[in-house]
């Protein structure tokens, strides 16, 4: 599997960490109340098919992506750098 | 139809013809008083139990694809007792005390070897943290021994003891730990089920799970509607798209774990061998391969295959734990999808559909368990009451806090176990 920096390029699985899925940059307001909380901390779609999480380029450029994969190929679609997902 | 020694030796006098099917393939009915999801490991001994412990006959066991083919026949086959903290302790004694009358109860040889099972350790922190352990495992009535560094070498004469980096120190040795024929756990619960009435459908996906007011009426399968006052989702690392089916999300991750076997060689290792801090474990299987594994290769798949860097993790770890088998050759590889909850402990539980439970969260060790989930969970379903051997196993500790299992102690939270 190879995931495709937009800084570096395409670069091996290896020099990325795996934080999970992107729902990591729609965090709640901190008075969103216990629900809110819970769900966004434990509870996932994991999905059987294309889907969206985090990773960080640590023996690279340092960068948080957004990576569009899919879980029943492994096919990689593409990377984003978190703080244009974000912003 | 029983088996005995008597058995064997007539057939092989009459060329093996008497043997038949050990189960029937039956269409399924309209109606059942329970049906469970899932005719993996866990889900042929929920029905099993049901029908054994409690007289429920008219069940059903749905399996999307056939019998053997999941989880319960990709894994490492390893059967343990040596957990740590309340909840899972209590549990896996349990399930280790089935194992150890599984054979009797099924009349089915399931081959359950209790070899023994070394954890090594490599430090002097980490030997308190075993010793810690193995009173933890002793104080649940199982069996610990803590072993220095010339105990492990009457055992394991072969390992590498002077690594630069990981030398040994010594193991916890337990020496009821063991393995077992993985397939045939699968078909001696299959076949104990069926004598006792229980249907099993195989080539049955459930697309869909009626509810009513609040209250489970059935499924909708491939092969038609079928109706239930009571369901059971016992599908592993499927376990977040059935769950959808009743509109739940789980805390639930699905993971990619590798295992390997190599080709058949003569007995060289005696015991299940596991190096923690390698992410490496070992036994040998009956027909001579060897059978080890790793760590999850850490995102989330449903592929049932891993990919190469966690292969070559693993490769190294062998090499560096026990140089001996560098040119044994690697038969085959695969990988099973691992259902991860954020503590690295399972659940059985009712869900707020009433009729609606589920047993799921197995994360990589679901394998010892199967005799003492598919007990719980078919108490639970039958009684409406939690088993005290899986009471703990919680759906709501996530949302609380209160009574998370967190074996290694890394945290609650997705991608740390």
């Amino acid at each position: 599997m190879r995931i495709i920096c937009p800084n570096c390029g395409e670069r091996d699985r290896r020099e990325f960490y795996y934080q999970g899925d992107a729902l990591a940059l729609d965090r709640p307001a901190e008075d969103a109340g216990l629900e809110a909380w819970d769900d966004y901390l434990h509870n996932r779609d994991n999905p059987a098919g294309d889907t969206r999480d985090l990773w960080f380029h640590e023996a690279g450029c340092g960068a948080w992506l957004v990576v569009e994969r899919n879980t029943m190929t492994h096919a990689v679609h593409k990377a984003t750098l978190a703080e244009k997902v974000k912003a | 139809m029983g088996y005995s020694g008597f058995r064997v030796i007539k057939e092989g006098l009459f060329g093996q013809t008497g043997w038949k099917p050990v189960w029937r393939d039956p269409e399924p009915k309209a109606e059942y008083d329970a049906i469970i999801i899932g005719g993996g490991g866990h889900g042929l001994s929920t029905a099993f139990y049901l029908a054994k412990e409690h007289g429920m006959t008219n069940i059903a066991v749905l399996e999307k694809g056939y019998i053997g083919g999941g989880n319960v026949g990709r894994n490492t086959t390893i059967v343990r007792a040596n957990y740590f903290l309340p909840g899972n302790s209590e549990f896996y004694s349990h399930s280790l005390k089935m194992w150890e009358g599984m054979e009797q109860e099924l009349n089915y040889n399931v081959m359950h070897s209790q070899r023994g099972l070394i954890n090594l350790f490599h430090s002097d922190g980490q030997r308190d943290a075993f010793a810690r352990r193995g009173n933890a495992m002793i104080n649940q009535g199982d069996d610990a021994i803590l072993l220095d560094r010339d105990g492990v070498r009457e055992h394991l004469p072969y390992l590498d003891f002077d690594n630069i980096r990981f030398p040994i120190y010594g193991g916890l040795y337990h020496p009821r730990g063991g393995t077992a024929r993985h397939d045939a756990v699968a078909w001696g619960y299959a076949r104990g089920a069926d004598q006792r009435g229980v249907d099993i459908i195989q080539n049955c996906e459930v697309t869909g799970i009626d509810i009513e007011g609040g209250v489970v009426k059935g499924v909708q399968t491939t092969r038609g509607a079928i109706k239930a006052k009571k369901v059971g989702i016992v599908v592993a690392g499927r376990s977040g798209q059935v769950a959808a089916m009743a509109g739940m999300r789980l805390p639930i991750e699905s993971h990619v774990l590798q295992a390997f076997v190599t080709e058949g060689l003569k007995p060289v290792i005696d015991h299940v061998v596991s190096f923690g801090m390698g992410h490496f474990y070992i036994s040998q299987s009956d027909k001579g391969g060897l059978v080890f594994g790793g760590d999850i290769d850490f995102y989330s798949s449903y592929a049932a295959r891993g990919n190469l860097p966690m292969k070559e993790h693993v490769m190294d770890a062998a090499m560096t734990l026990m140089p001996m088998i560098g040119k044994a050759k690697v038969l085959r590889s695969w990988g099973g999808i691992m259902d991860m909850t954020p503590d690295g402990s399972p659940i059985i539980d009712k869900t707020p559909t009433e009729g609606l439970f589920i047993d799921c969260g197995w994360c990589y060790g679901g394998f010892k368990a199967v005799p003492g989930s598919g007990f719980s969970f078919a108490h639970l379903m039958a009684t409406g009451n939690h088993h005290d051997a899986a009471a703990k196993f919680r759906l709501d500790r996530f949302r609380s806090g209160v009574g998370l299992m967190d074996e290694e102690g890394t945290g609650s939270q997705h991608n740390l176990h």
